[in-house]
């Protein structure tokens, strides 16, 4: 075909049985200009090293589980565009901030410990008999955090967050924008029980909104944001139980 | 894991944002009428004369408008001092900084209060 060109994709190596360090190996591929960089790791596994491991699933932005680093920046690989990189070398390298089980795959025991920390679900004090019939929510009520809601698990913001990088007990920014989806669900009657985790030291108050979760997010929601508005809301229902210290705390 | 609910730093990071508002609002303002305006020939120096500033210093609004000026800023600082002394790599004095940061920003407004409420 015509319309072939060669990319040179530079990819991280982790072999932990043969190796007590990371590597790096280089592959020349010839890619098709619809071609994403998932799609050029596909085809070094397909065609030319089958050793080589990574996570992919749906190849659509969805699953979340291709977020790696491409040239330094997190991407969903499923998403970066080859001819973006052309002529330039791609380099392919696993989320940073997270421990390498093997060559592009993550560990990522400590963020799901995290994402279920905050219980992202729906609390309800007293669950209503079915035949009541359903929660009914009206479209504005969705909308408070329909946003916040379209989080995809890819932790593309924890590879970008400094202070998750300087310190790992940070809650970290999808965790506290999940919990904050719930909270601000018309549903939900959980906002006690996330409270401790999410107003901890290591939940909001350790964000110092660099941002960066947000630019990176590939499905725009936004954590910095989330982050924020838990701070404003924390601090005024603070300051609102001490000077009303007899006033319902929700 | 166990988390706790932190009490304490909402109060200090409601000063700090408020801080930030004053320090962003109405700090330029003051920079622009003592450090720009009145070199540049713009209004006349005698309007910021000695006498003219304590004796509008007798006004207790000008007092409470100046203590919100000075005092709010100095917790906007030490907010931003004690995250950034603690991430550019002195963490282990993350215990510390606080009582350094924000003691500094108290004494700064005993400072201010002994200053107008005292010396004025
Ligand atoms: S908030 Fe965005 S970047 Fe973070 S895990 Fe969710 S989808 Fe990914
Ligand atoms: S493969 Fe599912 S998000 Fe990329």
């Amino acid at each position: 075909m015509s319309d072939l060109r060669t990319i040179k994709i530079t990819v991280l190596r982790y072999r932990p049985e043969e190796e007590d360090e990371p590597t790096e190996q280089t592959y020349e591929v010839e890619f098709r200009d619809d071609w994403v960089v998932l799609d050029a790791l596909n085809h070094i596994k397909d065609h030319i090293d089958g050793t080589l491991s990574f996570r992919w699933s749906c190849r659509m932005g969805v699953c979340g589980s291709c977020g790696m680093m491409v040239n330094g920046e997190p991407k969903l690989t499923c998403a970066a565009m080859l001819r973006d990189y052309y002529p330039n070398e791609v380099r392919v390298e696993p989320l940073v901030n997270f421990p390498i089980v093997r060559d592009l795959v993550t560990d990522m025991t400590d963020f799901m410990d995290k994402l279920k920390a905050v219980k992202p679900w729906i609390i309800r004090e007293e669950e209503k008999p079915v035949s009541e019939g359903e929660y009914l929510q009206t479209p504005d009520q969705l909308k408070d955090y329909k946003q916040f809601s379209q989080c995809i698990n890819c932790m593309l913001c924890y590879a970008a967050c400094p202070v998750y990088g300087l310190e790992h007990d940070f809650v970290g920014p999808a965790a506290i924008a999940l919990g904050h989806r719930y909270n601000l669900d018309s549903r939900d009657e959980g906002n006690q029980q996330r409270q401790h985790i999410i107003a901890s030291k290591e939940g909001i108050w350790e964000c110092t909104y660099v941002g960066e979760c947000s630019v990176v997010c590939p499905k725009h929601v936004d954590p910095a944001e989330a982050i924020q508005q838990t701070k404003v809301a924390t601090t005024t229902n603070r300051l609102k139980s001490l000077v009303m210290p007899w006033g319902n705390k929700k | 894991m166990n988390y706790k609910e932190h009490k304490s730093e909402p109060f200090w990071w409601g000063m700090f944002s408020q801080g930030g508002v004053i320090a962003a609002l109405l700090i330029p303002i003051h920079i622009f009428l003592c450090g720009l305006a009145v070199p540049l020939g713009l209004i006349d120096p005698e309007l910021l004369s000695y006498e003219r500033i304590t004796a509008l210093l007798q006004n207790p609004l000008v007092k409470v408008y100046l203590c919100v000026l000075l005092i709010f800023p100095l917790y906007h600082a030490a907010h931003r001092i004690r995250f950034t002394l603690a991430e550019i790599g002195l963490h282990s004095l993350a215990k510390v900084l606080p009582v350094l940061c924000y003691g500094g920003a108290l004494l700064g407004t005993a400072v201010v209060l002994y200053i107008l409420w005292v010396l004025f």
